[in-house]
């Protein structure tokens, strides 16, 4: 886990947009009157939703809209990694490089990120891609493994994974879930077990 | 009582109320718990683990702060068990922190270097990096070495809780945690020196004090701020004859353990701009001369022309050098004395001026209504009281006057006189609030009252505390807030206008039309030179300020904390400071020179010794013999006045730092307001990272 702190260069303002305005009243109507504050995490990752990232500016609107001192904002923003505090690529890949998928050939995958990318935290100039090297996914069946944006794409291989990257860059439609011949985290190669039942 | 629960700590059987820490039992018990995180008047953390006890039948150490006692718990503080755990939490706490004592302004009076020897083991053995951690800028007053910060949160929660500024806060998680105030703005607080006093560690330390001096070389006298009225509890620590630093002592009923900004860093401004010499004005300069000559100058001017001589004390000054000023204007036959240099309209029976609920009644009250007042301002600790009251919920505050932001809750509900009318009328919301109250608070600030129709406006204050219940033989909630260490104990004293006096706006009026012919200023320079006309100007004081410039003869005095003297706080509480330097070359405590003084005017008075002149001040105000004690004021009387005018409150303290001519010698408080001033416009926030 690396030192999570605001990104050096930050944008002027910025401001949600109606729908996600209204989105962010319903989310603040859940609390009661004084405990709007509870509301943070979902605000935030909203804002994270509409630009990519965490800037400086999105924290201190959220702060307002919930009536809370920025610095607590702040604490909540450094301190879940899921909250991107610098600029990401249009598809961000999170890889997985915990032990069952660094045993799988996740070594593999962060070559792959190396040449069509760059090192971590990286953004192609193109703007597309980017990636970042995270702890367990919890889709360790389907080792190896990345996260894009909200999808999950499993059972990778290098020249699989290029192929993911190469096609979402092209603006391909790729589908999600195991990259091989496999069903979800059936075993490979079709049911093995429980087959003579009628 | 019955109720009380019976704890058993290291075998001695203790009584606490039910809710007590197991902590708490332990220190009444008399075990000495270590602790980092815990303080007794913040919130409770619970996460340095420091203070890790066995409990009969735990399976597990339990964090003594964070813990409640139960009926019969038996609590054991000196197992080995619990000598491990300690030492084990000191490991891990070290494993991060430098090793550099030899050069942290802490050492010497560092919880985490006395704990480490008590409780600590003997050598690390920890082989890796240390974390290192950036500085982070805090303003001109707290510096920061964060590297040497063990995440007690003292410091945020004190922002938060005590200071009313949620700026301080932990960013990020884990090894990464840091921490720091937003963007690394200044806090923005009048409060934020104790950061300083509750970090436990060197982390944060007095910008100011830096490596200037270790503790054990300092000598410490305890004695008592002047800078506000709150007549905080302060221990000055000199070297030599020079101010060191300037720290809190606890006292329950005025400052706890606060201080405010001003008087914690104003040190600096005792060691400059002093006056060390008399001097007197020759062909327009001011040029160093002796005690005779400057006294054989005052005389030609005053000796058989006293009806045209009046005198004005001001804000710093001492109850002994105003009684020997009265005494002395007395024994000439001047009526015009006055000790309300801002024109203030008080006097009268002292529940008139006194605040009366006293700083630590603020606490039983209900409900408040502040008029004319910003007490942040005017009195930090005082505020940060007030806010305590408000943390405890259900108590309504109303302001009537400039809007400020208090730290608080605080319904602004008009700008002047107007309101107060309509609160008297009972046409407000917040009338019935007050009468519906049990114990509601009145505080009249001096922006009210420094007015020309300050007595009524006075009037009006008095009269609706008595409508609104405020005024009952059990609780009294009319308050006067007042900016000046020196004011009550001035109008205890009988500092006012004699039979046909004037009083200041007249002596100023009569100076300007010749009426006046010789004016002493006693400390009081927040009077422009220019409003003094033609008079011949006596100066006597500690700096060279505003009256200093203006004066034509300057008697060096003693500033407060080189004089054993009283002064009487806002509450009419008698504290007697003690003497921590020698006033610089020349000069001489106050009531010497208004001594000496007599002598060449052939008035001479008739006390030889502070002792003496004590004895005859006890007889006219018996109530400052009493040290500490408030003697209660009756009900206040309201008095005889016109009708207010409808203009509104003005502003009592334009800039907090910059308030007596000590503050305004000092560096430190410069540094302060042009901090301030920095980050007025940058709070709206620039959208760049700071």
């Amino acid at each position: 886990m690396s030192v999570r702190r605001l990104h050096a260069t930050q944008p002027e303002s910025f401001a949600f947009t109606p729908e996600n305005i209204e989105w962010s009243k319903g989310q603040i109507s859940k609390y009661p009157e004084g405990r709007q504050a509870s509301a943070i995490i979902p605000l935030l990752w909203q804002a994270q939703k509409q630009e990519g990232w965490l800037s400086e500016p999105a924290i201190r609107t959220v702060a307002d809209m919930l009536d809370m001192p920025y610095m607590r904002a702040l604490e909540v923003a450094t301190f879940y990694t899921m909250f991107n505090l610098s600029p990401v690529g249009e598809f961000f890949v999170q890889l997985c490089g915990t032990t069952p998928c660094w045993l799988r050939g996740a070594d593999d995958l962060k070559s792959v990120c190396r040449k069509m990318i760059g090192e971590q935290g990286d953004i192609t100039e193109d703007g597309k891609l980017s990636w970042l090297e995270v702890e367990c996914l919890g889709a360790c069946v389907n080792a190896p493994m990345v996260q894009i944006n909200d999808d999950f794409y499993e059972d990778l291989t290098a020249e699989s994974f290029e192929q993911v990257l190469t096609d979402l860059r092209a603006g391909k439609e790729v589908a999600t879930g195991p990259q091989n011949t496999r069903h979800t985290s059936e075993p490979e190669g079709g049911l093995t077990v429980l087959k003579g039942t009628k | 009582m019955s109720d009380r629960i019976k704890v058993t700590v290291d075998g001695v059987d203790v009584e606490v109320e039910p809710g007590t820490t197991i902590l708490q039992a332990c220190e009444e018990a008399g075990a000495e718990i270590p602790r980092f995180c815990y303080h007794e008047r913040l919130s409770v953390a619970g996460n340095c683990r420091m203070c890790l006890v066995e409990v009969e039948r735990a399976p597990k150490p339990v964090a003594s702060c964070a813990a409640p006692v139960a009926p019969d718990m038996v609590v054991f503080t000196q197992t080995d068990s619990v000598k491990a755990a300690r030492e084990g939490v000191m490991e891990f706490l070290l494993i991060n922190h430098p090793l550099d004592c030899p050069i942290c302004d802490q050492g010497g009076e560092c919880d985490l270097q006395d704990q480490a020897l008590g409780y600590g083991g003997d050598a690390s053995r920890f082989d890796d990096n240390k974390r290192a951690v950036e500085e982070k800028h805090m303003g001109p007053l707290v510096k920061t070495i964060m590297t040497r910060c063990i995440h007690c949160t003292r410091c945020v929660r004190f922002a938060t809780e005590v200071a009313g500024v949620p700026e301080i806060g932990a960013i990020g998680r884990g090894e990464d945690m840091e921490i720091t105030t937003y963007l690394e703005a200044a806090l923005d607080s009048e409060m934020s020196g104790n950061v300083i006093d509750l970090c436990p560690v060197g982390a944060l330390t007095s910008k100011p004090y830096a490596y200037t001096a270790r503790p054990w070389e300092l000598k410490k006298t305890e004695t008592i701020d002047v800078m506000d009225a709150v007549g905080s509890n302060i221990r000055v620590d000199t070297r030599g004859r020079e101010a060191m630093r300037i720290l809190p002592r606890n006292h329950d009923d005025v400052n706890e353990e606060w201080l405010s900004d001003k008087s914690r860093f104003v040190w600096d401004g005792l060691n400059t701009q002093r006056l060390d010499t008399p001097y007197v004005r020759r062909d327009g300069k001011l040029a160093a001369s002796t005690w005779n000559d400057a006294f054989a100058v005052i005389a030609e001017k005053i000796v058989g022309k006293a009806d045209k001589l009046a005198a004005i004390a001001g804000d710093l000054v001492c109850a002994e050098g105003q009684f020997a000023l009265k005494s002395l204007m007395d024994n000439l036959g001047s009526p015009h004395l006055d000790c309300r240099q801002d024109g203030a309209k008080l006097s009268g029976p002292r529940a008139n001026y006194l605040f009366n609920t006293t700083i630590a009644g603020i606490e039983d009250a209900d409900a408040l209504l502040i008029i004319g007042a910003n007490p942040r301002v005017e009195a930090p600790v005082l505020n940060s009281r007030i806010r305590k009251r408000f943390m405890m919920g259900q108590f309504p505050i109303a302001m009537i006057g400039a809007p400020a932001d208090l730290t608080y809750e605080v319904s602004h509900i008009g700008a002047g006189t107007d309101t107060l009318a309509d609160l008297l009328a009972g046409q407000h919301g917040f009338a019935d609030v007050l009468k519906n109250a049990q114990r509601p608070m009145i505080l009249v600030g001096q922006a009210a009252l420094a007015r020309d129709d300050g007595d009524a406006v006075l009037a009006a204050a008095i009269q609706l505390a008595e409508n609104s219940g405020a005024i009952s033989p059990t609780w009294n909630g009319f308050n006067v807030l007042h900016l000046a260490a020196a004011r009550v104990a001035g109008l205890d004293l009988g500092l006012l206008p004699g039979e046909g006096g004037k009083d200041t706006a007249g002596i100023l009026q009569a100076a300007n039309s010749g009426e006046v012919e010789t004016v002493i200023l006693y400390g009081a320079d927040e009077i422009a030179g220019a409003a003094l006309g033609d008079a011949f100007v006596i100066y006597i004081g500690s700096h060279g300020d505003r009256g200093a410039h203006r004066a034509d003869v300057i008697l060096p005095s003693a500033a407060y904390t080189e004089k054993q003297a009283i002064y009487v706080n806002t509450e009419g509480r008698p504290q007697m400071t003690e003497r921590a330097a020698f006033p610089p070359g020349e000069a001489r405590e106050d009531w010497k020179i208004f001594r000496a003084l007599s002598d060449h005017l052939a008035v001479t008075l008739d006390f030889d010794t502070v002792e003496a002149l004590r004895v005859k001040m006890f007889a006219v105000a018996p109530h400052l013999a009493q040290l500490d004690q408030i003697e209660p004021a009756a009900a206040p009387q309201a008095p005889q006045a016109g009708t207010m005018a409808s203009d509104a409150f003005g502003v009592a303290v334009e800039d907090f730092y910059f308030t007596n001519p000590i503050a305004r010698a000092s560096a430190t408080m410069a540094a302060c307001a042009k901090a301030k001033g920095e980050r007025a416009p940058a709070k709206q926030g620039t959208g760049s990272h700071g």
